[in-house]
């Protein structure tokens, strides 16, 4: 029996890999994530025949209650939400392995010392995971407000927090006393709670992926002290992957991760904001779609307020219908549009928006000199000149859309609040930019019925 | 002991070095689904809970060890389906 364990956790882990490997190009990804999929099925089916195990009942009921409502809400969900379900699933499996190292430490059931320091360490940092990643989770779903959360002195205070957990861990390991094992998980779980705290929304990709890597290395240690090797491979490979990757997404921000965990992002910059000359200047809905029926060339601008509103169905139409008068659009989709790098190819991929249409920054920056009319939608801090002007301002250096230069541009927003970076927006003052107030689902619809009737 | 703890570090290092280099040259629209689908990944710490729960003897292990096996499905069954949704746009396109 022990052998076909064995080999059912060598394809597993070999066929994790392989759908890694799948994922990470765009032609193959589906069958990445089947295969990935398959090789999670093998795994849990050979591990019901694993010797020596009790309480099967209790461990198919928590498998099938687990499985089968993150099944129902993941499902559910709409696309617009996947960077927060992906924050809580994986806090579930920093949870988890919290929970086995919670288990190996009470019953004394390590071998020696040094698998025991790998709970410890894998508890630790899965219970880190675990909180933080419900704060994320938390803070994107609007069930907490999105600034970040800070007191005086809360550096140090955290550190307290992260010292005692590990010294608490460390005396735990040398002493072996049961109380310690509560008060250990209960520091280490704060701890993940007040490093999240202090970090605002616009920052929650790049700390969802830095959890997410913290899971994985999580999963390693367990597999470890639990001698899994299914669990060593995959939680290590997703421990490499997720901090590459949290390193290419903070990139893609324009943030350093030290910015991000100890910055104070998204604080107050009034101070450091220049005067903003001009005004915003309204525009008719009939205006605007005259200005862009007699366009040669729309380029449009999605952005989160896209998202939010629904709108990339209606945006897809008013496409269509531009494009019926001879009208070149294209889309320019910024690196970090929506919440999370990628987050927008996959809402405009949702409305059948065919993928040549699709620009990314340095295709369709050279563009917007010749371009009669940029639509922005619900897009704030990616189309900021304060990017490229402004020293001062928290998202200088950030590649943003040259939208200022086209000849005029039209801005769909909601209301006049300022976006994730919580600065002020210069383009929407220029001379040469009209707004449109209002839910971007609406608004858009308004258009199309009014170029249609032109 | 020793020897199993030397093959597992070695474990350890090829394994990490394969995710860094599966990783290192994705384009950007894929970062998001790619976490995701690396979050489905280390799911597996499910079969982990399993054995966890099946070792446990008194009520307090059964209780944690439920909910470790709990959180695990979870991770693993809502990473698929989040991954699955995101990934099957991009072989809508394939086509188109």
């Amino acid at each position: 029996m022990e052998q076909i364990i064995q080999t059912a956790y060598f394809a597993t882990a070999f066929l994790f890999i392989v759908g890694l490997k799948r994922m990470s190009s765009p032609m193959t990804a589906r069958s990445g994530v089947i295969w990935a999929g398959i090789a999670m099925m093998l795994a849990t089916l050979a591990t019901f025949f694993w010797p020596g195990l009790s309480n099967y009942a209790l461990m198919i009921l928590a498998v099938v209650i687990g499985g089968s409502v993150a099944w129902i809400l993941g499902k559910k969900v709409s696309m617009k939400d996947m960077p927060q379900m992906i924050a809580i699933y994986n806090g579930m499996g920093g949870g988890a392995a919290a929970a086995i190292a919670c288990l190996e430490l009470m019953g004394h059931k390590l071998g020696n010392v040094g698998l025991a320091s790998l709970a410890v360490a894998g508890g630790l940092i899965g219970s880190i995971a675990f909180t933080g990643s419900i704060i994320a989770f938390a803070k994107l779903q609007g069930l907490m407000r999105e600034r970040p959360f800070t007191f005086p002195n809360q550096q140090y205070i955290n550190l307290i927090v992260l010292v005692s957990s590990v010294v608490l861990g460390v005396l735990l390991l040398a002493t072996g006393w049961g109380f310690l094992v509560p008060i250990f998980f209960v520091a280490a779980l704060a701890f993940g709670i007040m490093m999240t705290l202090p970090i605002g929304g616009g920052d929650m990709p790049v700390v969802i992926s830095l959890y997410n890597a913290l899971t994985g290395l999580a999963v390693a240690f367990e597999g470890f002290a639990m001698g899994n090797s299914a669990m060593i491979v995959a939680g290590t490979v997703v421990g490499a992957a997720g901090t590459m990757l949290t390193l290419l997404m903070a990139k893609a921000m324009n943030r350093s991760l030290a910015n991000v965990l100890f910055g104070a992002f998204g604080q107050e910059t009034t101070a450091a904001e220049g005067e903003i000359k001009g005004s915003l200047k309204p525009i008719e809905i009939d205006d605007a779609a005259i200005m862009m029926a007699y366009a040669d060339k729309v380029i449009i601008v999605p952005g989160y307020g896209m998202a939010v509103a629904q709108a990339q169905h209606k945006v897809r139409e008013l496409a269509e219908a531009l494009e019926k008068r001879g009208i070149t659009v294209k889309y320019a989709i910024h690196p970090v549009a929506g919440r999370m790098p990628g987050h927008m190819n996959v809402l405009i991929a949702e409305a059948n928006v065919p993928y040549e249409k699709l620009f990314d920054i340095e295709e369709v920056n050279p563009e917007f000199s010749n371009t009669d009319v940029s639509l922005v939608i619900g897009a704030n801090d990616v189309v900021n000149p304060a990017a490229k002007t402004n020293p001062q301002s928290p998202i200088y250096g950030m590649p943003i859309l040259d939208v200022d230069s086209s000849k005029n541009v039209l801005v769909i927003k909601r209301g006049k609040g300022k976006g994730f970076a919580g600065i002020e927006n210069e383009l929407f003052f220029k001379d040469n930019t009209r707004m449109l107030y209002g839910d971007a689902q609406d608004v858009v619809g308004k258009l199309v019925q009014s170029l249609k009737r032109l | 002991m020793t020897e199993g703890i030397w093959a597992a570090l070695y474990i350890l290092l090829l394994a990490a070095f394969t995710g860094y280099e599966v990783i290192c040259r994705v384009p950007v629209i894929l970062h998001t689904p790619l976490m995701s689908g690396s979050n489905f990944i280390h799911g597996v710490v499910l079969v982990g809970a399993m054995v966890a729960l099946g070792r446990a003897d008194t009520t307090t292990e059964i209780v944690i060890g439920f909910i470790g096996v709990l959180l695990g499905a979870m991770n693993a069954a809502g990473g698929y389906v989040v991954t699955e949704r995101m990934l099957k746009m991009f072989e809508k396109k394939k086509g188109g």
